[in-house]
């Protein structure tokens, strides 16, 4: 069912965990539905020097959040922003079809973490 | 990884076939190939074959008479043929049928089919262990209900109804009882007359038969109709040419299944309930689905908070352990099974379920292996999971 990019990465997940006194925190997904995860990341010269995730859900879902870490690490806020759920899928070989919608939003949690440092650099600005 | 030893607890799933059985077989493919309808004597080596099996198969269940077992392509014709059989032919009388909340989804979906068709279906709601609520059957059975369906045992989270109650009940009204017994046969002694059983689904492949075989048994003056058109055979309930490579395997399987019962019943039974122990005790947060006590000796249903289903059997599979999931990430429909919904869960905490389903070739060696990996399972699982309460000290 799963490619062996999706195994390897459910097995041997990256940058698990969480970032106290992150820059940028990102949560989507709902435990009713059965996935739900949040991304972490640190920003140095508009860069995502760190980021970690904790995600609880199936095996794609778990595969999807380590991979968008994986892309994500290093980009510019604009690169990252450009990381889509269709390219983390990509990286891994593909997913299932009925996992392309609902266990594949770590893309998303990235964005909502980037939006949230975003507007927390703003409310300090206006300080 | 290839050199572990693979562990199959998803035994309710698929069974392998017994060797004696494939024997039993192969003689109904090679030189006995005939078809029961020809006159000549392979035709009749065939049709003797077949009434043979039907004799298994009727005394596995105490049916009254041998020709009350009719054979099918496995459990779900068995249902399908029972339900929309009874309905239709005895929609003049009554158009209501009543069955539980926890059936399997060839019942769910049949009954569906017949509300849409204009039939009424009440799905009767169970306990928080799965058991049948008997006082809303008796307020639901009126006369104007023909046929009530109800599972046997479920094997999802192995509740066993009390059949031989509700048979009474049922029967004080001119409604048919119908008892999907596809996870209980083999595993538990059924006998229809006493039970107070109409009609009765049995699968083949349940009882370590080849897969694409069932039977149905129709009490004697049970009015049901056809719902395939052909040549009539069997009853007139399941025209086509009877699959009797099939059948006679089904029925050797049900020969080795009664001699064994007894035995296996007890042994399975014992390890299940060491599994069981071994799975909740050591971790927290752990809970068995279902009946603690009116269980399926196979059946061990469990779930965990804060983790999902379906990565548990990814983690088992990964270490050679095989089971499956009632999560929505596990199924096709990305609904959490509508079974665990039954008892009360949230979908939060049905699709942390696990389901481990034991067979003959089980020993205790295989449940030490699964008691030992399950802990750092969980443990690797809620250390991703952002529900996990901080305060859990695991």
């Amino acid at each position: 069912m799963y490619t062996s990019e999706v195994m390897e990465h459910f097995k041997n997940p990256r940058n698990m965990g969480e970032i106290p006194g992150a820059d940028g925190i990102g949560t989507v997904g709902n435990p009713t539905c059965g996935d739900l995860m949040t991304m972490y990341i640190k920003v140095k010269e508009n860069r995502i020097d760190d980021i970690k995730f904790k995600t609880y859900g199936c095996g794609a879902a778990i595969a999807t959040s380590s991979m968008t870490t994986v892309l994500a690490k290093g980009k510019t806020l604009e690169e990252a922003m450009a990381i889509t759920r269709a390219s983390v899928a990509d990286s891994l070989g593909g997913l299932p079809k009925v996992k392309m919608h609902c266990s594949n939003l770590a893309a998303d949690a990235l964005h909502a973490a980037i939006s949230d440092y975003r507007k927390k650099a703003e409310s300090k600005k206006e300080v | 990884m290839n050199s572990q030893k693979r562990i199959c607890m998803d035994y309710s799933s698929g069974k392998p076939v017994d060797p004696q059985v494939i024997d039993e077989m192969l003689e109904y493919m090679n030189s006995s190939f005939g078809n029961p309808s020809s006159l000549h004597s392979l035709g009749q080596e065939a049709k003797n074959a077949l009434e043979r099996s039907r004799e298994e198969v009727a005394k596995l269940v105490n049916a009254e008479e041998t020709e009350t077992i009719i054979f099918t392509s496995g459990a779900t014709e068995s249902n399908n043929i029972a339900i929309k059989g009874v309905a239709n032919r005895n929609r003049n009388r009554g158009t209501k049928i009543l069955t539980s909340s926890i059936e399997h989804m060839s019942v769910v979906n049949t009954c569906k089919f017949l509300m849409r068709k204009g039939f009424q279906v009440v799905f009767l709601p169970v306990d928080k262990f799965g058991l049948l609520d008997l006082e809303k059957l008796e307020a639901e059975l009126d006369d104007n209900t023909t046929l009530v369906s109800i599972v046997y045992a479920n094997g999802e989270i192995g509740t066993i109804q009390p059949i031989k109650e509700i048979g009474k009940i049922v029967h004080k009204k001119k409604a048919y009882l119908h008892v999907d017994a596809t996870a209980a046969c083999g595993q538990l002694p059924i006998d229809v007359q006493d039970d107070n059983i109409d009609l009765l689904t049995l699968s083949s492949n349940d009882m370590y038969g080849p897969k694409g075989v069932g039977a149905l048994y129709v009490k004697k003056g049970t009015t049901v109709g056809s719902t395939i058109q052909g040549g009539g055979q069997e009853r007139g309930l399941r025209s086509g040419t009877e699959n009797i490579p099939g059948i006679v395997g089904f029925a050797k399987a049900v020969e080795i299944a009664a001699n064994e019962m007894a035995y296996q019943s007890v042994r399975i039974s014992k390890l299940r309930d060491d599994l069981i122990r071994g799975l909740i005790d050591p971790i927290p947060d752990a809970y068995l689905n279902g009946h603690p006590t009116r269980r399926l000796p196979d059946n061990v249903s469990m779930r965990y908070s804060f983790i999902e289903g379906e990565s548990i059997l990814l983690s088992l599979d990964i270490m050679g352990v095989f089971a499956s999931s009632g999560s929505a990430c596990a199924a096709k429909t990305l609904q959490p099974s509508h079974v665990l919904l039954a008892l009360g869960l949230q979908p939060e905490e049905a699709h942390g379920s696990l389901m481990l389903t034991l067979g003959k070739d089980n020993t205790q060696e295989d449940v030490e292996k699964i008691k030992s990996v399950m802990p750092d399972i969980i443990k690797r699982l809620r250390k991703m999971s952002p529900l996990t309460p901080k305060e859990l000290k695991y």
